[in-house]
């Protein structure tokens, strides 16, 4: 598996550097699209887990489902903050500007702004009702994922329209959709290993908060917690 | 033209092999609160 994943990467980055052809207005720099929309499309459905695993925290307030919502707002936000810096790299050359408040790249960045004010709650606020608060700002927080997706449709944008199902006049030559969907196979394997990886992080961080609250709660009264003491099986008053 | 190209791509990688060295210092971190705890329980 470890070696599977950089072998289907580099299969994907050669498929979009020089098996697909290079686009006829733009050029070259047309290439970055082949990491730009997959990780686009990794970080929504990064969001959609978040999204899935904040409603079962709501409704049965499992620890793994906590850990998972955590795991993929974090790993979302690391594939949304490549789309906002791939995007402008791509603009520079091609509008002649980095960027501009379209729908497109406005609601994009309110969506990276929304899950790393998630981050930052879980992050800064220690109160006991954090995952609770976390997961309804997640419920809420993906509603602006369609938004995204949208936007292209709904309003007139700077950025590009929809080249996949896009309507008439829309479409992609064989070639470059097979690289786009090679490369957005390879972020999803990618982003899946990272996932599981972040998410035994934090049942590990689980695990070391558990056995602190249970730690604490065996320390003898007026102990303050300063100072370790043995554990006390079978204590009466 | 080309070198946006090379710059996306080689920041891309970056972004991710920054996090995932993020993601080593956390696991680093966390194994050692284990060990810590575990020997205090002792």
């Amino acid at each position: 598996m470890l070696l599977a994943v950089p072998a289907l990467l580099g299969y994907a980055y050669y498929l979009g550097m020089y098996a697909a052809p290079a686009e006829a207005s733009m050029g070259d720099v047309q290439r970055i699209f082949y990491y730009h929309v997959p990780s686009a499309w990794t970080a929504f459905l990064c969001f959609f887990a978040n999204f899935a695993a904040s409603v079962a925290y709501l409704a049965n307030r499992g620890k793994r489902a906590d850990a998972l919502a955590v795991a993929a707002a974090e790993v979302g936000v690391v594939f949304c903050s490549v789309v906002l810096v791939t995007g402008p790299l791509w603009a520079r050359p091609v509008w002649g500007i980095w960027w501009t408040w379209d729908a497109r790249l406005t609601s994009t960045l309110i969506l990276w702004l929304i899950y790393v004010s998630y981050l930052l709650l879980r992050k800064v606020s220690t109160g006991g009702q954090t995952p609770v608060l976390a997961a309804a700002l997640a419920v809420f927080g993906f509603l602006d994922v369609p938004i995204v997706y949208l936007s292209i449709r709904f309003f007139r944008t700077q950025h590009p329209q929809p080249v996949i199902a896009g309507g008439e006049g829309s479409g992609l030559d064989p070639m470059m959709a097979k690289a786009l969907l090679v490369n957005w196979l390879a972020f999803l394997v990618f982003a899946g290993l990272v996932l599981a990886l972040r998410y035994r992080l934090e049942r590990l961080r689980q695990r070391v908060e558990e056995s602190r609250a249970l730690r604490a709660e065996e320390l003898p009264v007026g102990s303050c917690g300063l100072e370790a003491q043995p554990a006390v099986s079978g204590r009466s008053a | 033209m080309i070198k946006f190209l090379y710059l996306a791509y080689a920041v891309t990688w970056l972004i991710h092999l920054a996090y995932l060295a993020v993601l080593g210092q956390g696991f680093k971190r966390v194994k050692e609160e284990l060990r810590e705890l575990e020997e205090k329980n002792r």
